[in-house]
């Protein structure tokens, strides 16, 4: 009679073993128990940071964002006083942050991309300058860069009286670059969304023209028309409105010019250091990026027929994407977080707002929080966008 | 190898319950320490600025040399911790340092939303702008539209914002953290304005690469009582850096000065018995050495003294007693009886 018998379908249960043998329950009950010590950990924290507050009299609560500011801002892209509130006073930081992130990310990408293609050009010349150029600027750190830049100006530019007139209404001085915009008037909203209906109308017709070229074969034009759809919808919006051509102009009145739109110094310098210091390591990403598709890819693309252009669109953009995009994130990320730097050359951005409102309110920790929660919201926005951007171009592979 | 994890778990736990024991007041943990942390100016001329040897001087730099005479007997017992207008509160609130003198105001929210104390006035101040001469301004009220340097996180920044409101006019400023580079952009003309106290703009002024181009105008703006400052919670280190501060004034009242106080030990005077501990009881109230005032006199000076050797009229900075002078020689200096 065999001793395990087949029909025994139920397990063979020994004596019975303390439950903690099971390593499916010890993995628990440490899960459980590393938890609650960060729990515990978390909140003794907490409470032990709120009764030194308390005990040392220092105020808490985000209640002081209702309160008067009392200082001025520099600059800023929305109408702010001293009258208004530090909510008010941390937005312009934020837009400044924002306005400074945004269009140094874009002259990174182009400045990064055409320097990194030029590195691997095949004249010698344009090489070297690529390469000298790349260990310049990824080696001095960013905030002696900034320096540099900001003291150039303040330095080499000269007063309002003597600013220099590079073209009409269009001055160069200390104070910054001042030059006259269309003067404010409704016919310029309707332009914009004419401008944002013809993005809409490119949109569809590249998707028509890919349906068009599966069906028949033949490519339509899809650039040109894009840029004539472009630029021809708005001008048209534009005569249709009565053709406004009053510009708000600058006009040295006491101090400084009045009316017109100025680029500050500050901005200016910020936006040059970190888009310099950025664009040499997004050169090195994208000469890896270029590196990683083989040779024999472009070959082979050449001999069947595609042209120069096609064959950077359609072979070796979406494999080196891959490698670029990744890297890219995190510099762009970087620039993000490097202009906070621009406090130390007086560009009024987040951090320089919020630092000002720690002082003057004494409310350190909530003033920090704030600045962590806003950079961590730039920041995870602009990798969100990325990573869906990196998953849209992706090779499927079968 | 579960009982080396559970344990190490165990012990970190311990460390971090045991951080939260309630510690002694400051004058106990200095004394521990054997040197006081004193907040000061990164460079302002004439308050705290180090020498070319890096022997910070000026008349902050007394003050805080006087607290340390108080308390170890020497003036060299200090560790200096240069900060800029943004980081000095965070830093007296955290305990980084034990009192600040770095030219801070005493305003209505910094004793109670910060939570500080502040001692009696070191420098009784008002703010000022400073312009350059060849734009021709004779007035602060003809600032209107102009661009001004002031430094971010001040009180400077605030009463500029006023007066330019009060007066309907509007301003441009340009904030730069860090006091030397914030002159240097003024002096390149970045600015049209540097608006500072009047003590601040005459020692920028004094190390200006021209000093004679540049008028501080009439109008004061403001009113600034310089003075040290400590946290709430800790009245006797309290007394000690306020009664250090006031025994300079005091010493000035009572005549004392570094060249007269060993004769003065023999005075008849009862004021100036009790003063310098001859007749002993200050001291201990206070808990020092009973020889604390008479150290101080002998080590640092009467606040004559001080004034005239950092900021006075024989300095670069070339200011005036003004308020700054005893109530009995027409300012506003006056100090409780020491008794």
């Amino acid at each position: 009679m065999p001793q395990d018998d087949t029909s025994h379908t139920g397990s063979v249960t020994p004596s019975k073993a303390p439950f903690w043998y099971d390593p499916k329950v010890r993995a628990v009950l440490f899960q459980i128990g590393v938890l609650s010590m960060v729990g515990l950990l978390g909140y003794y924290l907490i409470t032990n940071t709120l009764a030194n507050l308390e005990r040392q009299d220092i105020a808490t609560g985000f209640g002081f964002l209702e309160k008067q500011s009392s200082f001025e801002i520099g600059e800023s892209l929305i109408s702010y006083s001293a009258a208004d509130t530090y909510f008010k006073a941390l937005l312009v930081g934020a837009l400044n942050t924002l306005l400074v992130s945004f269009i140094g990310i874009t002259l990174t990408i182009i400045l990064g991309t055409f320097i990194g293609i030029a590195r691997l050009s095949t004249n010698w010349l344009l090489s070297k300058m690529a390469g000298i150029y790349i260990e310049v600027f990824q080696d001095i750190p960013i905030l002696l860069q900034l320096f540099f830049w900001y003291a150039f100006f303040y330095v080499s530019l000269p007063q309002p009286k003597q600013a220099l007139e590079l073209f009409k209404g269009v001055f160069l001085c200390n104070r910054g670059l001042i030059f006259g915009i269309p003067a404010a008037n409704p016919a310029y909203k309707y332009i914009a969304v004419a401008f944002l209906v013809g993005c809409l109308v490119v949109y569809l017709m590249r998707r028509w023209a890919r349906k068009h070229q599966d069906e028949t074969g033949r490519i339509f034009p899809v650039f040109k028309v894009a840029v004539g759809i472009l630029i021809g919808l708005p001008m048209m919006t534009w005569w249709a409105a009565v053709a406004p051509t009053a510009m708000n102009m600058p006009v040295l009145r006491g101090f400084n010019f009045q009316g017109g739109l100025t680029v500050s110094p500050e901005f200016t310098a910020v936006l040059l250091g970190l888009v310099l210091y950025t664009a040499a390591f997004v050169a090195e990403v994208v000469r890896a990026g270029i590196q990683s598709v083989s040779k024999g890819q472009t070959e082979a693309a050449a001999s069947i027929g595609l042209r120069p252009g096609q064959i950077l669109n359609l072979v070796i953009l979406p494999q080196a994407l891959r490698v670029i995009i990744p890297p890219l994130t995190s510099q762009m990320l970087n620039l993000t977080k490097n202009s906070s730097l621009a406090v130390a050359i007086g560009y009024p951005e987040f951090v320089s707002v919020a630092g000002t409102t720690i002082n003057q309110t004494g409310q350190a920790i909530e003033g920090v929080a704030l600045i962590m929660t806003i950079y961590l919201i730039f920041s995870l926005s602009t990798s969100a966008f990325m990573n869906w951007y990196n998953k849209k171009i992706k090779l499927v592979e079968r | 190898m579960k009982r080396l994890k559970f344990s190490a778990v165990a012990a970190i736990v311990a460390i971090f319950l045991c951080a939260g024991l309630a510690t002694a007041g400051t004058l106990a943990d200095v004394k521990a320490k054997g040197f006081i942390s004193v907040g000061v100016n990164e460079g302002l001329f004439g308050f705290s600025k180090p020498d070319e040897k890096g022997v910070w001087k000026g008349l902050d730099v007394d003050t805080a040399r006087a607290i340390s005479v108080a308390v170890f007997g020497s003036p060299d017992k200090i560790k200096f911790v240069p900060l800029t207008a943004k980081t000095r509160f965070t830093a007296l609130q955290s305990g980084e340092i034990d009192v600040l003198t770095r030219n801070a105001t005493q305003t209505l929210t910094r004793e109670s939303s910060l939570g500080l104390n502040f001692a009696h006035v070191n420098y009784y101040d008002g703010q000022g702008f400073l312009v350059p001469k060849k734009l021709g301004v004779k007035s602060a009220k003809e600032l209107d539209g102009a661009t001004v340097c002031v430094l971010p996180g001040t009180t400077t920044e605030l009463n500029a914002a006023d007066f330019f409101r009060a007066n309907k006019m509007t301003m441009k400023p340009v904030v730069i953290e860090s006091t030397p580079e914030l002159a240097k952009a003024f002096f390149a003309g970045r600015c049209d304005s540097l608006t500072s106290d009047a003590s601040q703009l005459a020692g920028t002024r004094a190390v200006a690469p021209n000093p004679d181009d540049y008028v501080i105008l009439p109008e004061i703006i403001s009113r600034e009582p310089l003075a040290p400052a400590v946290r709430h919670g800790d009245d006797q280190w309290y007394d000690i850096v306020n009664f250090a501060t006031m025994a300079m004034i005091e010493a000035e009242y009572l005549g004392v000065s570094s060249k007269n106080v060993d004769e003065m030990l023999k005075s008849g005077d009862p004021q100036i018995q009790r003063f310098l501990g001859v007749n002993p009881g200050n001291g201990e109230a206070l808990g020092l050495d009973e020889k604390w005032a008479y150290n101080i006199v002998k080590m640092v000076g009467n606040y004559g003294e001080v004034f005239e050797r950092n900021v006075g009229v024989n300095t670069p900075l070339k200011l005036e007693r003004g308020l700054n002078a005893l109530w009995t020689k027409g300012g506003i200096m006056y100090t409780p009886p020491f008794k």
